[in-house]
């Protein structure tokens, strides 16, 4: 039995209300397509806005997801077995999602291709467009190789023939011989390996656009690690968030109980405490030295324009968060959930403090921009995260929210067989 | 290694070797604007640079209107721009500030295409046919000398036919343009449109090879204006070798 088939009724209103915002998203998009990107808030002074935000933000969110699952294969942690699916296809949604951005925000999104026939390797762009498509193919391997055995379960369950035919292609013949086993599993290992280095350097990148140039702002050493660290715990956060939401849209309580938040929490924890060191460390020096490029900036985050963001991000989004987490007693799935929830909007509002006063910041003397986001950015930001829950609902209508085949493998796992396997519509086949 | 040194090992690890010098030696072929990204502009007949007299710009702005009539740009399009300064001591002046031509320009380093190039004149052009619009440039441009066409340039029929990285209008729309010394001017021996619109002779266009520069008034020895009267180049620390030279006198710091 699929467990969404008895709420049927929800799933269609989720899908529906989903694909209305992403609807509206693209609507927005075509929009700015056809007229330019007059239609945007940006302007000569600031020129990145919320595009190059979310870019950073959603391709962060997806690097979380990654690093948890690889992190938990490579460390042998027993009770990841009802997680890992789920981290995986975050890392893959939030991908999809920030890896458009780019060509979003860009001028001649019809010249796209002079990146590949013009490329000049010196330019941090490039380093982007290379980090990322390597990023997607390596983080869409890594949810698919897991895949296999629970492709080639439900293959052998349906009986619908047409369907049936596509999940038999997709499973590869899996048998589930030993020496398929034997594959897959070495598979899965050289891919969890794989995925760090490359998530680290698809972030590190991502910080490079900023650091190379001569802003205030921007040019720290300190700016790839920060980046690596601040996609993690966003994305830790998001893994919390859907991993709570299928659990109580599937009734995955079985499986998917309070340790696990905890744990996860524990994870989150750690990033956050981190990331509040790197911040110390970052402003500290900068402050610190107070010189005449950073001083400025530095000024607006702290006690001027940018001031609400700077201490909402730092107090809800970071301190506040930590304290919900760290908590022990009760409620520890609520309190886990809020507090990721917190992370997630702190993480964005943190990449909108980078990215709009490094572009605002006085570079010639004295000349503050402004910037304030259009209905079109506000738009086609919205349909971009709606994107993402719109994702995840179909690819779980299609294929087991948790893998089935690595619960097996794993000890003293409820025998999670004949409850998250075969989709409702095969049902409809008997 | 474990074992003896084998053919097949000794093979294997040559021709590793082997394809990766093959590899590294063939980069330069593949991406070749990239490895010939040298900071030095090769000679040409000229080599142009430009000296702004502050004691002279009385913020008038019109370098810039000229400016924009000549390349028939919008008014948000400043393209020579006039930030009307405080300084710490209280004085207050104007500061023209056209594309510095870095010789060592940021610019031009971190664009994914190489749609901004130099000319041998040392005069960085940006190719619109070429350019996606991702504005890494503006953000690398220490001066905030780069404009992006957010909307439709105004309407203008090239007499050249077509609009060339030399005299790029009209604009595209999409794409980054600047400043670029007015070279379809001068090419032709006419002096920048600003420069010649500048009443009060505050802007000088020079050439380096001839060492010569003159406002349209007077006709001066270049470096020798420079040394005497203590030119400077703006944030000349970040090493991006303008090739504007500026002249103070208002009595304002020297580094700003």
């Amino acid at each position: 039995m699929w467990p969404i088939g008895r709420g049927d009724r929800n799933f269609w209103i989720a899908v529906l209300v989903l694909s209305a915002l992403v609807a509206a998203g693209l609507y927005a998009w075509i929009y700015q397509i056809q007229r330019g990107l007059w239609v945007t808030g940006l302007n000569q002074k600031v020129s990145w806005g919320f595009y190059i935000i979310n870019c950073v933000f959603f391709i962060g969110m997806s690097y979380g997801g990654a690093m948890t699952s690889a992190i938990l294969r490579l460390t042998n942690a027993k009770w990841r077995a009802p997680l890992t699916r789920l981290a995986e296809a975050t890392a893959v949604a939030a991908l999809l999602v920030g890896a458009i951005y780019p060509i979003i925000d860009m001028g001649r999104p019809d010249r796209f291709l002079n990146i590949l026939l013009f490329a000049q390797v010196g330019s941090p762009v490039v380093w982007d467009v290379i980090a990322i498509s390597t990023y997607m193919v390596a983080s869409l391997v890594f949810l698919y190789l897991p895949l296999i055995p629970d492709l080639a379960t439900t293959r052998d369950s349906l009986r619908m023939s047409g369907l049936r035919r596509v999940y038999r292609i997709l499973a590869l013949g899996w048998k589930g011989t030993p020496r398929q086993e034997r594959s897959l599993a070495r598979g899965i290992g050289i891919m969890a390996v794989l995925i760090i280095p490359l998530a680290v350097s698809v972030h590190s990148v991502l910080a490079w656009l900023f650091a190379v140039t001569a802003r205030g702002e921007w040019h720290s050493t300190i700016f790839a690690p920060l980046f690596v660290l601040a996609a993690m715990l966003s994305g830790v956060a998001a893994v919390i968030l859907v991993v709570a939401a299928f659990r109580k849209v599937y009734g995955l309580q079985e499986f998917i109980t309070a340790k696990h938040f905890r744990y996860l929490s524990y994870l989150l924890i750690a990033l956050d405490l981190g990331y509040l060191y790197f911040m110390v460390s970052e402003y500290l020096t900068e402050g610190y030295l107070l010189d005449e490029a950073t001083a400025p900036v530095l000024e607006a985050i702290f006690i001027g324009t940018y001031a609400p963001a700077f201490w909402a991000f730092t107090i809800a989004g970071l301190l506040f968060p930590l304290v919900l987490a760290a908590l022990p007693g009760r409620h520890m799935i609520a309190r886990s959930c809020i507090a990721s929830l917190l992370v997630v909007a702190g993480m964005w509002l943190k990449r909108f403090l980078i990215v709009v006063p490094g572009m605002a910041e006085p570079i010639m003397p004295w000349d503050w921009g402004r910037y304030a986001p259009s209905w079109v950015e506000v738009t086609i930001t919205i349909g971009s995260a709606a994107a993402i829950p719109l994702i995840l609902i179909v690819f779980f209508r299609f294929f087991p929210v948790m893998s089935v085949h690595e619960m097996e493998e794993v000890e003293g796992a409820p025998e999670p067989r004949g409850v998250v396997l075969v989709p409702s519509f095969a049902e409809g086949g008997d | 290694m474990a074992g003896p040194l084998t053919r097949r090992t000794l093979l294997g690890t040559l021709g590793g070797v082997g394809a990766t010098t093959l590899a590294a030696g063939w980069a330069p072929v593949a991406f070749p604007r990239a490895f010939a990204a040298d900071t030095k502009p090769p000679r040409k007949e000229r080599q142009w640079a430009m000296v702004i007299d502050l004691r002279k710009c009385d913020g008038c702005k019109k370098c810039t209107e000229a400016c924009q009539e000549t390349h028939h740009l919008p008014q948000t399009f400043e393209w020579i721009k006039v930030f009307q300064v405080k300084d710490k001591t209280g004085g207050q002046y104007f500061m023209p500030r056209p594309c510095f031509q870095c010789e060592n320009a940021p610019c031009l380093r971190v664009c994914p295409v190489a749609a901004t190039f130099r000319e041998a004149d040392g005069v960085v052009l940006v190719d619109q046919d070429r350019c996606i619009g991702c504005r890494m440039c503006m953000a690398a441009c220490p001066y905030g000398a780069r404009y992006f066409n957010y909307a439709d340039p105004p309407k203008y029929d090239n007499p050249f036919g077509k609009a060339t990285p030399q005299f790029p209008v009209p604009q595209q729309k999409g794409t980054v343009g600047k400043c670029m010394f007015c070279v379809h001017r001068t090419d032709e021996g006419q002096l920048p449109a600003c420069v010649e619109a500048c009443k009060m002779f505050a802007l000088y266009i020079g050439d380096l090879v001839e060492d010569v520069a003159t406002n349209g008034n007077e006709t001066v020895r270049l470096s020798t204006f420079l040394k005497e009267n203590d030119a400077f180049r703006y944030k000349d620390e970040l090493g991006t070798s303008p090739r504007v030279w500026y002249i103070a006198g208002h009595g304002q710091l020297l580094d700003y």
